[in-house]
């Protein structure tokens, strides 16, 4: 008890509390133990990211940025980079509209098995790529009805252009309900109703009210959605059969050059494929530095 | 959807346009509001306004964003090739892992062998990986035309689940469908310096020996089967110092790849292990591109005749023409000019008339047991890699 009562005849304690030296405040920490931990978290990030970035660049341009240009010509390569764009152009697309539609039915009406849809919609994060591409070869594979049925009619979904865009679909499909639910949550249906109370259709509300409060995070989520789609590999490999230049996308045809002992071809379409990525991931830090604040209730969320 | 505003009200705001207005009060209710031009107050403009700009900047956006991907769709589309349209002469061949250089050279010589003929160019697709997971794909639905997978077996397993492929496959071509033939040698690093000479030395203390999974590898299968057969004759037949000798062998693997081309990426460039069990010809073929006088192979004082076979799907043809293209391109494989492609890729050909002496002289005569002396597949399957079999046993026992 004595403790609690500060001796006037110790001035010094009033000036100095416990031994914290002069100058610095509580949260903050000891120079040498700054030091350290920024070091060893710059060292993580060269070692686990810049490094091996660098390296697939390094190893690309190994004998020049002309057979790195040559190696792209390639037809095989070139089949793979048209079919990763067209399976992304499928798949972003059809995901945001899903996406948007499941994630306004979420934020804005309460009905039963609301909790099971939103778990059904996070399903891809937690299913493994494989399972998932192996699950559509059950579904659409020759043995089974549905696509026994298709291949008969000439539209074979497994092993083609079909079941690479909807295995990608299924990976990608949470990042953009994921990305608007809880912004859509967090701004209520106020603003909905009160455009409707002025008169405004349901669909008028929709393109004046709801899609212009949810653009940039709409945007974001297709941008993350977009970087997985192209890169998807375990999905895809399982309902692709490797047709080379048919069935072949740029994470498996990278895959492929390197197994045929063709590093240059196998890096230098690695790095477009980073660079595709880089691009994305450009375009959503420019997103968080200009709507930071719009982001933040999603941000919140990750 | 059960707390949406009701229905009628923006379908009667709708059908007077923006003249009708309903608002909630404080308590709940609702009130309808009609609203002249001239009395509009100055907030009510100010909203409209608000709405209207909206609506200008907006479906505009829309529209333009869906225009462009609608073009870009398009486009994209246009410019893909037509695959699902087969032409006559389209051919998709599905093989396994160490084949993709030696096809790479066939498909060429017989397209230009095919127009020879007096056919169109031939569009021949290949699909290369594991022999086991390439026959799976076929059993679900891949549409190859023809196979040509590391193991017989692999071909039973399409014939049988599918049909695709008459069960009489194997006599359909001569020496038992296998135009090429190969055997499993050691690939050690230059100076072998861990001393591998044979078999008995894989299981020496230091040594880490890299061979894929023989669930999933054809060419796994053979070299498992090659130090099988290796044990059988050094241990007399005795069946436990056979799978004391195979336990002992696989507690030296550190890795076990799903296919050989894996395994030969994880010796070669990855650095593991002290010597790589590996098909010939892809052993030949890491020397080749990975650096000549980095690796050296080494014969074993035995080891087994592996026939990598080859068989039309039937049930995948499509078209006369198509049935004609496959079965030509499976027979012209036993051709002198196909014998000596394969020669020149490393593998053993029966003919070896058109071929350069100098890569036949890599080949040299080996001590080489077959499949058929040790049962024959259709024994040697379930035994040995069946579910719970002689592999899953040694392996467990780990």
């Amino acid at each position: 008890m004595v403790d609690l009562v500060l001796s006037p005849a110790d001035p010094s304690r009033l000036a100095k509390p416990a031994r914290r030296p002069a100058g610095r405040s509580v949260t903050s920490e000891p120079v040498w133990l700054r030091i350290t931990l920024i070091c060893l978290s710059l060292a993580l990030l060269t070692v686990l990211l810049f490094a091996p970035l660098l390296a697939v660049f390094a190893q690309a341009l190994q004998e020049g940025i002309g057979s790195a240009l040559e190696s792209l010509a390639d037809p095989d390569a070139h089949s793979a980079i048209r079919l990763t764009l067209i399976t992304a152009a499928f798949a972003v697309p059809l995901n945001a509209v899903f996406g948007l539609a499941a994630a306004w039915a979420i934020a804005k009406f309460d009905f039963r098995g609301k909790a099971f849809l939103i778990t059904l919609i996070d399903l891809p994060f937690s299913v493994s790529p494989v399972v998932a591409g192996l699950c559509f070869v059950l579904l659409f594979g020759a043995n089974s009805g549905i696509g026994g049925w298709f291949v008969a009619n000439g539209i074979p979904i497994v092993f083609a252009v079909p079941g690479i865009v909807l295995a990608t679909m299924f990976v990608t499909f949470p990042f953009v309900a994921r990305e608007l639910i809880p912004i859509m949550e967090e701004q209520g249906r106020a603003e909905e109703e009160a455009a409707l109370t002025l008169g405004a259709s349901g669909w008028r509300m929709f393109r004046t009210v709801t899609l212009p409060n949810v653009r940039w995070a709409l945007l974001y989520g297709v941008l993350l959605c977009n970087a997985r789609a192209m890169g998807e590999f375990g999905a895809v490999a399982v309902v692709s059969g490797r047709i080379r230049g048919e069935t072949t996308t740029m994470p498996l045809m990278i895959e492929m050059f390197y197994n045929e002992y063709m590093p240059v071809a196998a890096f230098t379409l690695a790095a477009l494929l980073a660079l595709l990525g880089l691009v994305t991931l450009a375009a959503k830090s420019l997103l968080e530095w200009r709507h930071g604040g719009e982001l933040a209730a999603a941000a919140r969320r990750h | 959807m059960d707390r949406m505003l009701p229905g009628d009200a923006h379908a009667a705001a709708d059908a007077t346009a923006d003249r009708t207005v309903y608002v909630f009060d404080m308590y709940g209710a609702v009130h309808q509001m009609v609203v002249s031009d001239d009395s509009d107050g100055p907030r009510a403009e100010r909203r409209e306004e608000g709405l209207r700009e909206a609506a200008r900047l907006t479906p505009a956006l829309v529209r333009r964003w869906l225009a462009g991907a609608a073009i870009a769709v398009i486009g994209l589309g246009l410019t893909l090739e037509p695959g699902a349209v087969l032409a006559a002469d389209t051919l998709l061949n599905v093989s396994y892992d160490p084949t993709r250089e030696l096809y790479k050279e066939y498909d060429k010589a017989f397209a230009e062998h095919w127009e020879a003929l007096g056919h169109g160019v031939p569009k021949i697709k290949t699909s290369h990986a594991g022999s086991g997971a390439q026959a799976r794909s076929v059993i679900d639905g891949l549409d190859a035309q023809v196979v040509t997978l590391a193991l017989a077996s692999d071909v039973d397993a399409i014939a049988s689940k599918t049909g695709k492929i008459p069960e009489d496959w194997q006599s359909k071509l001569p020496h038992n469908s296998a135009p090429y033939t190969s055997t499993i040698v050691f690939l050690v690093r230059s100076g072998n310096p861990k001393g591998i000479a044979d078999w008995g030395d894989l299981v020496k203390d230091d040594v880490q020996v890299i061979t894929p999974n023989p669930k999933t590898s054809g060419g796994a299968r053979w070299n498992y089967l090659a130090a099988w057969a290796w044990a059988d004759k050094q241990y007399g037949g005795n069946p436990d110092e056979i799978r004391t000798y195979m336990h002992d062998l696989f507690a030296h693997v550190p890795v076990l790849d799903t296919g050989a081309r894996g395994a030969t990426t994880t010796f070669a460039q990855r650095g593991i292990g002290d010597v790589l069990l590996a098909w010939e010809n892809e052993a030949f073929l890491a020397e080749k591109e990975l650096g000549q006088g980095e690796f050296e192979i080494i014969r074993p004082s035995l080891s087994i005749l592996a026939e990598p076979t080859v068989a039309v799907v039937e049930g995948n043809l499509h078209s006369d023409a198509q049935k004609a293209a496959a079965g030509e391109y499976l027979s012209w494989l036993y051709s002198p000019e196909a014998q000596a492609i394969a020669v020149k890729n490393f593998y053993r050909a029966w003919d070896t008339s058109k071929a350069d002496p100098a890569d036949v002289a890599l080949l040299p005569a080996l001590d080489l047991v077959t499949i058929d002396d040790l049962g024959g597949w259709k024994k040697v399957q379930p035994e040995h890699f069946g579910d719970g079999g002689i592999f899953d046993q040694i392996y467990q026992a780990k």
